[in-house]
């Protein structure tokens, strides 16, 4: 283990890790803007320097590994001073449009510019003006938000694996976009929505017709309902509505999620959701009571036991429903109907 | 899967049959694309040119329902260059020889003319494989949906024994399910001839275990029908009453007039749904259900771990969990069981389930367990087979090479294979239902050879008309080399243009699977 000092805390830290990953084993807090646990560290923003004692500039803690008896000072002045100026390089060049801006309380930049009182860049500098690429089903790209962290294009390039999107052009136009600076739906983007959902600005924003605040939401931990890896997401919920999704980084999915995942969730709230018991009179589905419907469903078992026995029943059980109800359906047909005719979609 | 998603991501060499991963179970893709950018070796063999097979060392387009034979011949290459794990073979299998003899004659040419692949790419594969020191097989319904499904899957664990690739981290035999729960409809025993657990039906002492834990008596020990056979019972009149949950055969399933005929023959049809599915259309009673936002429960992924879902929001207007509905049921019909929440039945299915025994929510709360978790104290099983299999020796199968039930012939001349996409899901029951992913695909479509297409006089986005022995669909050409000449692939969401009204109901005999991927059609331009 690597002894350290971190704010005058001593303290042990893994070799080979980070200094950001030592500050954070102890609960001392150094703001990030392009760093992510699973991507390979970048340094691109400088956020996160910290004061190295000895260094001769600041570090950036994400990046540079712990050594033997260094000290480190994560929000001296000097630092402080250092991260100001660099929130206001970025909002310099940044719509200052938060009262509109659907990311507003969730976004890594308001906070900060929050925390460290940035109102303004206030160098009158030049500002950046490209089209927004609405042309995506699920999402939209504005550029002139985009604060050059890269970590949409590292997810898409270390993670997800789809290399739809890079850095395009060289110092003031360098700008995220996908080959041939086309729009995303011209591209190879396979719209898993994984570069939004690590987006820490409104740059990359899900489309989504409801209108939220993030502090309104209350944020519901389960598992996705489409194929079999059991990704792991948190559903984002405004009275009674679904409107959103974001991966959780844990196992089996470990923060990533396909199109399906992030954005196949709108049939929730789809109007032709069945809201009633339906029973067929005279040809045709007219809608009737639960009691009306379980106790026909009742007698029905009931009669047609009595009249052909047990075995003239079957159930299909679903591999859409949870392993409770799964357990119940065969229960139900095993112990009280008396049939093992029960099977499921298993092999379609 | 024998092994964990995760494991993958060490694997050296990664072996792929049959599955479209980064379209059906994109987050295993990406996890696989992972593992290659980190230096691990892909094999690919699928009929089509999936994404997959861009990022393959080696890509073996194979014909249709060929799996055993190209397994065959990679098994023939490993034993006639001594690449097979001695060790393993003598310590944890047994019947070698009768693998020995099955593959004996089956060279890599005589392979490759029956898969239509180069015999210098079986041998190439062959030695990837079983000179990884960590090989792992992932595989999907392109193995299994055959009539000789089960043979080759018992294809794929031959290949994994012969070479020790099992019962390690990442090695094993890894089918991924395709549905977010059908491993749990599986363990829960909605199956014909097992409990929960895999425990079977036939077994007195198994009858006598539920009979008590259940407070009931007289269960009956005779194995029930599988999907396939309960609708040819319905077709025939011997079942009355069908109970269909979340499912919609009328899409899903193969040969749907004959589906038609078996739904609409019974006397009393029940389906609970989210939607008006197609099949909820011809039942007697519909009743509304939640979805999976809507309720508590859990689900048990591809990798056996058992994870939670949770109550985001109120299931829309009177529509109840189908755990409810259920419970209303059996209480109706006498049986007086209440439960208070899904928890409670949770902990029923771990005092009747020896594999899910250490399981409860409280253990899960923030992440999910690998079963077999047989105590409380016991932290989930990540990989099967360490040291033993479940039968005790590992037990080889010399398996034949057979031909699909339906081949190609003149009035029939091409083969049909079926799967899905990433912008749709099974019948489209939810996907449907969200705008963006039918603007990225809309409707059915068939993907034809340039070749074949330039044959027929068929250009890209024309109508085509599809017929096979069961019946005909029109639907619109694409026009790519994803597919070889005299190959088709439709894929079967759709219910206008439906692929399933064309596939073949021939089942595999052990597991009654149909088979999809294979069967013989004709196409024309429609006028």
């Amino acid at each position: 283990m690597i002894n350290l000092t971190i704010n005058g805390i001593k303290c042990q830290a893994e070799p080979g890790s980070t200094i950001l990953q030592a500050a954070q084993k102890v609960g001392i807090k150094i703001p990030t803007l392009c760093y992510d646990e699973r991507l390979v560290a970048h340094g691109a923003c400088r956020i996160c320097v910290v004061e190295v004692k000895g260094a001769r500039a600041l570090v950036p803690s994400c990046s540079a590994p712990v050594a033997e008896g260094m000290e480190i000072q994560t929000d001296s002045p000097t630092v402080i001073e250092a991260r100001k100026e660099i929130l206001k390089l970025m909002i310099e060049n940044h719509p200052l449009d938060c009262l509109t801006c659907e990311k507003s309380g969730s976004c890594t930049l308001q906070d900060l510019c929050y925390e460290y009182d940035i109102k303004e860049g206030g160098y009158n500098g030049e500002k950046k003006n490209y089209p927004i690429d609405d042309s995506n089903p699920f999402f939209t790209y504005d550029p002139n938000k985009c604060i050059l962290c890269g970590k949409c294009v590292r997810v898409d390039n270390e993670l997800q694996c789809t290399g739809a999107i890079n850095f395009i052009d060289r110092g003031f136009y360098t700008h995220v976009g996908v080959a041939g600076d086309k729009t995303f739906e011209e591209s190879v983007c396979v719209s898993c929505g994984n570069c939004v959902s690590v987006c820490p600005v409104g740059a990359l924003m899900p489309k989504q017709p409801e209108k939220f605040r993030y502090w309104e939401l209350n944020k519901v931990r389960t598992t996705c309902a489409y194929c079999g890896v059991g990704c792991q997401m948190d559903l984002l919920v405004k009275d009674d509505k679904v409107v959103g999704v974001e991966p959780v980084n844990i196992e089996p999915n470990d923060g990533l999620l396909c199109v399906k995942g992030k954005f196949g969730y709108k049939f929730l709230n789809h109007p032709d959701r069945l809201k009633k018991p339906l029973i067929r009179k005279d040809g045709e589905l007219k809608e009737a009571t639960w009691d009306e419907a379980m106790e026909l469903i009742a007698s029905k078992i009931k009669e047609i036991k009595e009249k052909h026995g047990s075995e003239a029943f079957g159930a299909l059980s679903s591999a859409r429903c949870t392993n409770e109800e799964n357990y119940l359906m065969q229960k139900l047909f095993r112990a009280v109907i008396g049939t093992n005719n029960i099977d499921h979609c298993a092999r379609l | 899967m024998t092994n964990g998603i995760n494991e993958l991501l060490e694997a050296d060499v990664i072996f792929v049959m049959g599955s479209n991963t980064t379209e059906n179970h994109p987050v295993i893709g990406a996890k696989i694309r992972q593992a290659l950018r980190k230096g691990s070796k892909l094999i690919v063999a699928d009929p089509r040119k999936i994404e997959l097979s861009n990022d393959a060392d080696t890509f073996l387009q194979i014909k249709p329902g060929t799996n055993i034979a190209l397994v065959n011949g990679m098994m023939n290459v490993i034993l006639s260059e001594g690449l097979e794990n001695k060790e393993f073979i003598e310590e944890r299998t047994e019947d070698f020889e009768k693998l020995k003899e099955a593959v004996k004659d089956f060279t890599p040419e005589k392979a490759g003319e029956i898969c239509g692949v180069d015999p210098e790419d079986i041998r190439k594969a062959a030695r990837l494989y079983a000179k990884g020191e960590k090989s792992s097989i992932v595989y999907c319904m392109g193995v299994t949906q055959h009539t000789s499904g089960t043979n080759n899957v018992m294809s794929m664990a031959n290949l994994a024994m012969l070479c020790g690739q099992i019962g390690r981290e990442s090695t094993g035999v890894n089918p991924l399910r395709g549905q977010n729960n059908v491993q749990g409809a599986c363990d829960m025993g909605a199956l014909p001839n097992v409990y929960t657990g895999y425990q079977a039906v036939n077994k007195p002492e198994i009858a006598e275990k539920f009979e008590k834990a259940w407070g009931v008596e007289g269960l009956s020990q005779v194995p029930g029908l599988t999907v396939a056979e309960m609708l040819d019972a319905a077709s025939r009149g011997d079942i009355k009453m069908l109970y269909i949950m979340g499912e919609n055969p009328m899409v899903s399933d193969p040969d749907l007039n004959h589906v038609k005929h078996a739904l609409e023959n019974t006397e009393f049809l029940v389906v609970q749904d989210i939607f008006l599915t197609e099949t909820a259309e011809l039942a007697d009673v519909v009743l509304p259900a939640a979805a999976f936002a809507e309720k508590d429960g859990t689900f048990s992924n591809t990798e056996r771990r058992v994870q939670r879902i949770r109550k985001a929001i109120d299931a829309p207007g009177l529509a109840k969990p189908d755990w409810l509905i259920l419970m209303d049921l059996m209480n109706r019909l006498g049986y007086n069981k209440k439960y208070d929440n899904p928890s409670e039945i949770f902990d029923e299915i771990a005092s009747v389930t020896p594999s899910y025994a250490g399981i409860d929510y409280q253990r899960i709360e923030n992440k999910g367990i690998q079963w077999p978790c047989p105590d409380k104290e016991h932290p989930g099983t990540p990989y099967l087979h360490k040291g033993k299999f479940s039968r005790g020796k590992g037990l080889f199968m010399g398996i034949e090479y057979k031909d699909p039930a339906e081949l190609p012939d003149d009035e029939y001349p091409m083969i049909l294979t079926t799967g899905r996409v990433l912008y749709q899901y099974h019948t489209r029951t939810m996907t449907g239902k969200v705008e963006g992913l039918n603007k990225k695909v809309p409707e059915s479509y068939v993907e034809i050879n340039p070749a074949t297409a330039a044959k027929l006089g068929i250009n890209d986005g024309d109508k085509v008309k599809v017929t096979s022995r069961r019946g005909t669909i029109v639907v619109k050409a694409k026009v790519s080399d994803i597919v070889e000449d005299s190959v088709v692939f439709i894929p079967f969401h759709f219910a206008e243009g439906a692929a399933n009204i064309l596939t073949n109901a021939a089942l595999d005999p052990k597991c009654k699977i149909p088979e999809y991927k294979v069967c013989a059609v004709n196409l024309e331009k429609a006028v």
